[in-house]
């Protein structure tokens, strides 16, 4: 029994089936890389996952209760997080504040009127903030205002923004997209000394198959909004199927 | 010091003093001089409005500074505040201290409701619902809706409310006096200072209203360093990151909202206790435009922009709109006539009723050469100077004495 159990989803937009009878298993303490060509519904089955989407039938269950139905902060709460395409974090803030707000969000729920006490009383949630940026190398820039570092350093801050909660699931969705070749290298180290030192489960959806076979442990492969298969990374590479439908145009 | 740290301290400090010195800073000219008839803003009803509309537009910060979202009905609250409060006048007495306290919490019903609706949808349609609703509640305040529905009064229509001789004031007893009060403390009652030429009105209102300009502007400070503000600074930054970090954006909208409602009732209970009637112009949409227009020219988001846009606007109202032509002709009387006929008839349009074009040329001039409004004149200012500094101890650095 996985952390994550995904039965019989399936998801219609008008005439399109995004999602054919999906059934996906993410076990605890895994990488697991859904992978599949453009328009398989890698994108679709991620927004059901974080109660974007609702689907027309099927179950979505983590650690035993389900999720359909719930809004994306209610999921969050239960201990799933989500680094988006494009990274999503506070521009207008400092990189410090960025990772804060987080913090707060673990200790405090999704809303606290703490509208009179002071940030800077707060020593605890200030040292944890401190401690997932010097984890992602990124203390020395704890002033900065988060428009204004690189993308490679975006990326990194909304992962530690999501690291600091400490989740029981990461939700990838496409980490390495658009990132130059440096970028991407920087990207896969950083998620492998992640996964070494805090063996969070991840689930990660990706175009780059450089990415994939160096992180994953499962995969699977989705195509027109159907899993194909399920195996090793190993297994996958020789796949038939897979080569067929997927592979065959990516050189492995 | 007060919870806060020593750079806003310092800021709480200057403004305390600034409102408390303020009878004798907005008088610097003698009374009887014409610069002091034309430019001395120090008499109690202009001072009053520095304060309440500062504190309005404090309240209004809170909102659209620190969480990007634009109202425009928040002169729906200041009108509401003060029907509260002149109803506790005409039904308890002219204490002014249940007034105050009703008009906050009248406010802040109708900001919860208001708030509750207005809040599903974000950006421009905010705005629209907001003034939407402030809009109708000046409609019925105006015709007196609910008060016709009931066969009784209850905002007065275009009479406006006020106090009369048979109202219950169920809490008057004999002797009280029969102006606002603050437990007998009249508020219109005033203490004049002559020295030489110079002439300093200190009023119990002025200082009233002055108070709890303070005790508004150490809450947002406040506010603007708590957890609860950097919640609403990220709301405006990224709401789809905020809801995926597990935070419920809703209720610390509401807050927001409903918080800078309060400090606009506040501010209309303020209005009602300098003076005790009411009409529903006081909510008309006008009004709300000027309290964004005075936020804007301030500095959105700045702790001291709001007042300092409330002063100048209010400044100019009174000031400018006071000045005529022969001011004008009295000023140029030095120069040779036909210079001084050019000049006053340039000046003109922009003098007495013309006093809004003034506002619109600076509001045009600030939006487009200091976009964070009148508070980044002075950090320009502080740069030029820093940098002044900086460069002098370069070159003392470079030079050494012998």
């Amino acid at each position: 029994m996985g952390i994550l159990e995904v039965k019989g989803i399936n998801k219609r937009f008008g005439g399109l089936q995004a999602l054919g009878d999906v059934n996906l298993s993410v076990a605890e303490n895994t990488v697991h890389a859904i992978i599949g060509p453009n328009g398989a519904g890698k994108s679709t089955l991620l927004n059901v996952l974080v109660g974007k989407l609702i689907p027309d039938s099927g179950s979505v269950m983590f650690d035993g209760q389900s999720v359909l139905g719930r809004k994306p902060h209610e999921i969050n709460q239960m201990g799933i997080s989500r680094v988006f395409q494009t990274p999503e974090i506070f521009s207008d803030l400092s990189v410090f504040e960025n990772v804060m707000i987080p913090c707060f969000a673990k200790r405090d729920g999704a809303f606290r009127m703490h509208a009179i006490e002071s940030t800077h009383h707060e020593k605890d949630i200030a040292e944890q903030a401190m401690a997932i940026l010097e984890d992602v190398n990124m203390a020395d820039k704890r002033n900065m205002i988060a428009s204004a570092m690189s993308r490679g350093d975006k990326r990194r801050l909304e992962m530690a923004m999501c690291l600091v909660q400490d989740p029981r699931l990461l939700l990838l969705d496409e980490p390495t997209a658009g990132m130059a070749r440096a970028d991407t290298e920087n990207t896969i180290q950083l998620l492998k000394d992640i996964r070494a030192k805090r063996g969070i489960t991840m689930a990660i959806i990706e175009h780059d198959m450089n990415v994939v076979f160096s992180l994953a442990e499962r995969i699977t492969v989705l195509a027109q909004g159907t899993p194909l298969v399920e195996d090793t990374p190993e297994n996958i590479k020789g796949h038939p199927k897979v080569r067929e439908a997927y592979l065959g145009e990516a050189q492995v | 010091m007060l919870g806060l740290n020593s750079r806003d301290f310092r800021l709480f400090l200057i403004v305390c003093a600034l409102c408390l010195f303020a009878p004798i800073i907005l008088n610097p000219f003698p009374v009887a001089s014409s610069l002091g008839e034309s430019f001395n803003a120090g008499y109690p009803a202009l001072m009053q409005r520095f304060v309440i509309f500062g504190l309005l537009v404090i309240g209004f910060n809170i909102l659209f500074g620190l969480t990007g979202y634009l109202s425009f009905g928040h002169a729906a609250f200041l009108g509401v505040g003060s029907f509260a409060a002149v109803w506790m006048f005409k039904l308890l007495s002219y204490n002014v201290v249940p007034a105050i306290i009703l008009s906050v919490i009248v406010a802040g019903l109708f900001s919860v409701v208001i708030g509750y609706v207005a809040l599903r949808r974000s950006g421009i349609y905010f705005s629209i619902l907001t003034l939407a609703f402030a809009q109708m509640m000046y409609s019925i305040a105006f015709s007196d809706l609910v008060g016709k529905l009931f066969g009784t009064i209850v905002t007065n229509g275009e009479t406006g409310l006020q106090v009369y001789n048979d109202d219950p004031q169920i809490l008057l007893g004999q002797g009280d006096p029969t102006v606002p009060h603050l437990f007998g403390l009249e508020m219109n009652s005033a203490y004049t200072w002559k020295i030489g030429g110079w002439e300093f009105v200190f009023q119990n209102g002025y200082y009233l209203s002055a108070l709890f300009m303070v005790l508004g502007f150490y809450l947002s400070i406040r506010i603007f360093r708590s957890p609860f503000g950097m919640m609403l600074r990220a709301i405006k930054s990224n709401q789809t990151r905020m809801s995926y970090t597990g935070l419920d954006t809703k209720p610390y909208m509401l807050a927001a909202f409903v918080i800078s409602g309060m400090y606009a009732g506040l501010a209309g209970g303020l209005l009602a206790a300098m003076d005790p009637l009411t009409g529903a112009e006081r909510m008309f949409w006008t009004a709300s435009g000027e309290i964004v227009v005075m936020a804007i020219l301030g500095g959105v988001g700045t702790l001291v922009g709001p007042v300092l846009g409330a002063g100048v606007i209010k400044y100019l109202e009174n000031i400018v709109s006071k000045i005529n032509d022969s001011i004008l002709h009295n000023w140029f009387a030095f120069m040779p006539d036909w210079m001084d006929n050019l000049l006053v008839t340039i000046i003109h349009p922009f003098i007495g009723k013309g006093w809004h074009l003034t506002l619109g040329l600076l509001f045009m001039a600030v939006v487009i050469f200091l976009p964070g409004g009148l508070m980044q004149l002075g950090e320009k200012f502080t740069a030029l100077f820093r940098r002044k500094k900086t460069d002098d101890a370069k070159t003392g650095a470079t030079n050494p004495a012998e």
